[in-house]
């Protein structure tokens, strides 16, 4: 017994059922009436929000629950026009709803494909009047043709090539060099040791030459994080550990992985942790990554003293800084 | 004649002497469109577009997209001198300064959010009820373009107020292009005319956010809703419902006065949002710079799964021949994307391969009744939220008393179980309602009620169903797997190949199905109580 032969059999539409306001007359009439009182508060809300934009100041607070002190302006504006463009919306859909006919009405579907005729018709046009072009012989024209289609889209292309520089070797470049000092950002003030207590941090830039301004690029590749340790924390190889100074050692602040700042330190665990993936860096191994998908330290800046007693660079960062980009070779 | 009616009378006759459109007009304000609450998700992301145009025009007249450095003087004290890009100094402009500015916002900020969660729930609902089947299939792939496009128009426009939030976003962005292979430095020194952030940015992707995407939306959007109109909308099963017709409201009056009230609704929601809810408070995040940020900081939801991603990458990068690849970068940003985004493109092809049904579909599938294409459904879906709970991972740390190593392990871990499980679930799920279908079809509704029977025994009453819903419940196709032959005419083994057996066995799991009840059944079973 197959299935197809005995399935349930299709009823058909159900029948229409009147509603009350089809029927009642007075039923009908309070459904108007109901409609209108809609678009009715709608215009209330028109009058409240342009009242609110002429009579209330900018800068008065009134309190909201959960949402804490509001602009009563912004507030009663916004309110304003969502009364106003609500009760359209409930008035228009309750007019259909109570009022215009209700009964569903079936249209036919047609399938898309076309009658056989005119498909066979369609292809012949479409030989015929290739034939006419000539398009199966003149294979000359056509491949002269894709030619000069293929090089004119190369046009845009090469428009767009002023769009920025080569980037050269400017991905490994920053203004760190050996004897640059290292000022508070902001503040821009040089650095003594003593300034740092065991266990603190500062955000510190290179000192601007003479006539240098500081763009928000520089920043890009320069800002430093210094973080004071006791010299007794570090596990650091002996060259690493010649980069630091009386416990004070520099890393680049941005990070290995995609560039955000490396911003929060916790001085229990002596961790740096990056808020844009978390990636955790341990400060007392030179950075090394100890969770989150960053794949290298942050680069390390090895760090002294001038002659006047304050920090600077012992030489430039020796790899570049922040995230990673095919020319980079470690 | 009223003189209203003699007016709109010779409107009228003017178009149609020059178009004809006459005759074409009377044919579609009487065309049918089908009513159900899951075809108004379409329409929510239509009306929240409108919206964005209109609220976006409105933050046009005072934006500056410059990175012009300034010093702020305006409306909001704390950042009174402070050095800032144009662009921010403007946006805290128009949040201070212009009234119903922040307002304006506020709703184009939430109408944005709207706009992309109605999408996927659109989205949604055309997978699980197979409505991307031929002959809608270039309506499915328009779909998964404008979503696509959703998140890149988005993410521009957070960007654009070059807050200290923004920029972090934007950083990463040059990161992700950084790190393409060969051609990843000259990528991003070109979008950002040299180095980051450099001077450009901003007005470029304004530019591609007030005028490109906008334009390719509006060109997409037409084509989509054209194709709706040509191909008549798909409905669900039920009774005096075929393949072959259409049941529902006239455009004119009653559709009309429906999507019309929605649009009003769907705007006013917006705007009461914008009034009472905040999001996006630039001022409190402060103007860019590389060498801050602000902690805790969150994209938008339609972001936060990508976040989740690269959050829970492991830390691989390859070092040879003095080059790097950083697959910890690429893996989560590029290629993982890359391999959903296209396998939902192609899913409505991947079905049609491996079921060979190649007929034209206007009757909707209940999800139960194709427990597969559900039970895959619901797997994206989760593996969408595992990755999603990544990238909200320091949130629920603090709310949930967690660390951010458990639940990055959980997430882990996740990624690759829960799918799995939830595919499994989901289609056990599905064929036990197909179960309970049959049931009540061939026994009735259980009422609830008892009665004793004259020897004392207690029954409990079970209603019988209508015919309407019988058939409702019974109507949908009971297909069979492919077969693919073992051997061909002239006895060469298994001819299609690997390619065939894949086939087979998709389609067998495709297939799997309670079989529905027939009359016969229920009759046999009737007899037999008596
Ligand atoms: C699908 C379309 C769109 C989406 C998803 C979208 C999304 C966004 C988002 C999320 C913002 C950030 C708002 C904030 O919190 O400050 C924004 C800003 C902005 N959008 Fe759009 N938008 C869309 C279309 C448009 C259009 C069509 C225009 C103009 C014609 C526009 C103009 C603007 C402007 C000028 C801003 C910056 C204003 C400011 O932040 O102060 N947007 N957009
Ligand atoms: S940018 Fe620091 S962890 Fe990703």
């Amino acid at each position: 017994m197959s299935n197809e032969i005995s399935k349930f059999q299709d009823p058909g539409l159900p029948a229409h059922q009147h509603r009350k306001s089809d029927t009642d007359p007075k039923a009908e009439k309070r459904a108007e009436q109901q409609v209108a009182i809609l678009f009715l508060i709608s215009a209330g809300g028109t009058v409240l929000s342009i009242a609110s934009y002429i009579f209330i100041k900018p800068g008065k607070f009134v309190f909201l629950p959960i949402m804490g002190d509001v602009d009563a302006h912004q507030l009663f504006l916004g309110l304003g026009m969502a009364i106003a463009l609500l009760f359209i919306g409930f008035g228009a859909v309750q007019w259909a709803r109570r009022l215009m006919p209700d009964e569903e009405v079936v249209a036919e579907r047609h399938e898309f494909r076309s009658e056989e005729v005119d498909r066979k018709d369609f292809v012949n046009t479409v030989k015929e009047r290739a034939g006419v072009a000539g398009l199966g012989r003149r294979t000359l024209i056509k491949r002269s043709l894709g030619l000069a289609l293929g090089l004119s889209a190369l046009t845009p292309l090469v428009l767009l090539r002023d769009l920025g520089p080569l980037p050269k070797k400017q991905l490994n470049k920053n203004s760190w060099e050996a004897g640059t000092r290292l000022v508070t950002d902001p503040g821009d003030r040089p650095l003594r040791p003593e300034d740092l207590e065991v266990g603190s941090v500062a955000q510190v830039l290179p000192a601007l030459k003479n006539g240098e301004e500081r763009t928000l690029e520089n920043i890009g590749t320069d800002a430093v994080l210094l973080i004071r340790l006791r010299p007794e924390d570090f596990q650091l190889n002996p060259e690493r550990l010649s980069w630091t100074h009386d416990g004070i050692i520099a890393f680049s602040k941005i990070c290995s992985h995609m560039g955000c700042a490396v911003a929060l330190y916790e001085q229990q665990t002596k961790h740096l942790l990056c808020p844009c993936h978390q990636s955790t860096f341990d400060v007392t191994r030179a950075a090394k990554v100890i969770f989150g998908p960053a794949a290298r330290p942050l680069p390390q800046l090895a760090i002294t003293l001038d002659e006047q007693g304050y920090l600077v660079a012992k030489q430039g960062f020796t790899e570049p800084i922040g995230p990673s980009f095919w020319e980079r070779s470690s | 004649m009223k003189k209203s009616e003699k007016i709109a009378g010779n409107v009228a006759n003017y178009v149609d002497e020059r178009t004809g459109a006459a005759k074409w007009l009377k044919k579609n304000l009487t065309k049918v469109f089908p009513d159900h609450w899951s075809f108004m998700l379409g329409e929510v992301a239509l009306y929240s577009f409108i919206i964005l145009l209109l609220t976006g025009t409105f933050l046009t007249f005072w934006f500056d997209p410059s990175m012009r450095e300034v010093v702020y003087n305006g409306g909001y004290q704390p950042l009174s001198n402070v050095k800032m890009s144009a662009a921010y100094a403007s946006s805290l402009h128009i949040s201070f300064d212009v009234r119903g500015g922040l307002l304006m916002r506020q709703i184009h900020h939430w109408a944005a959010l709207i706009f992309m969660a109605a999408m996927i729930a659109h989205l949604m609902r055309v997978f699980f009820t197979g409505a991307f089947r031929k002959p809608r299939e270039a309506n499915w792939l328009i779909g998964v373009g404008l979503v696509t496009l959703g998140i890149v128009e988005g993410f521009l426009g957070y960007s654009l107020p070059d807050d200290l939030l923004s920029g972090t976003g934007l950083r990463i962005a040059e990161a992700i292009l950084q790190a393409i292979p060969v051609a990843g430095s000259y990528l991003a020194f070109f979008a950002f005319g040299g180095a980051f952030p450099g001077h450009v940015f901003i007005p470029r992707i304004y530019t591609v956010h007030i005028l490109l995407l906008p334009g390719i939306f509006l060109a997409l959007i037409t084509v989509h809703l054209m194709l709706v109109w040509y191909q008549k909308h798909t409905q669900y099963p039920g009774p005096g419902r075929t393949e072959k017709n259409v049941v529902g409201y006239p455009l004119m009056p009653v559709y009309m006065a429906k999507a019309g009230g929605f649009f009003f609704i769907v705007f006013g929601v917006t705007a009461f949002l914008g009034a009472v809810a905040s999001i996006n408070p630039i001022w409190l995040y402060g103007p860019y710079t590389p060498g801050q940020i602000s902690a805790g900081s969150q994209p938008d939801f339609y972001m936060g799964w990508l976040d989740g991603l690269v959050r829970m990458s492991p830390p691989l990068e390859t070092h040879a021949f003095g080059h790097t690849i950083s697959w910890n970068i690429l893996i989560p940003g590029l290629i993982v994307p890359g391999i959903l985004f296209t396998g939902m493109a192609l899913y409505p092809f991947i079905e049609s391969w491996m079921t060979g049904d190649k007929r034209e579909h206007h009757l909707l599938d209940r999800p139960r009744n194709n427990p597969n294409r559900t039970a895959l459904g619901a797997m994206s879906i989760a593996f969408m939220l595992v990755i999603l709970i990544n990238g909200g991972n320091d949130l629920i740390a603090t709310h949930f008393y967690l660390t951010i190593n458990q639940i990055m392990w959980f997430t882990r871990i996740g990624v690759f179980v829960v799918p799995p499980i939830v595919f499994i679930i989901t289609k056990r799920l599905c064929l036990a309602l197909q179960r309970k279908d049959r049931e009540i079809v061939l026994h009735g509704r259980e009422t609830g009620r008892l009665v004793m029977l004259p020897h004392g025994e207690f029954i409990e009453v079970h209603e019988e169903l209508s015919a309407e819903k019988k058939y409702t419940l019974t109507q949908h196709e009971q297909p069979r797997a492919l077969e693919v032959p073992d051997t061909d005419g002239r006895g060469v083994r298994n001819p299609q190949g690997i390619k065939g057996k894949l086939r087979a066995r998709m389609s067998q799991a495709h297939v799997e199905q309670v079989s529905a009840p027939s009359e016969s059944e229920a009759k046999a079973l009737e007899s037999g109580h008596h």
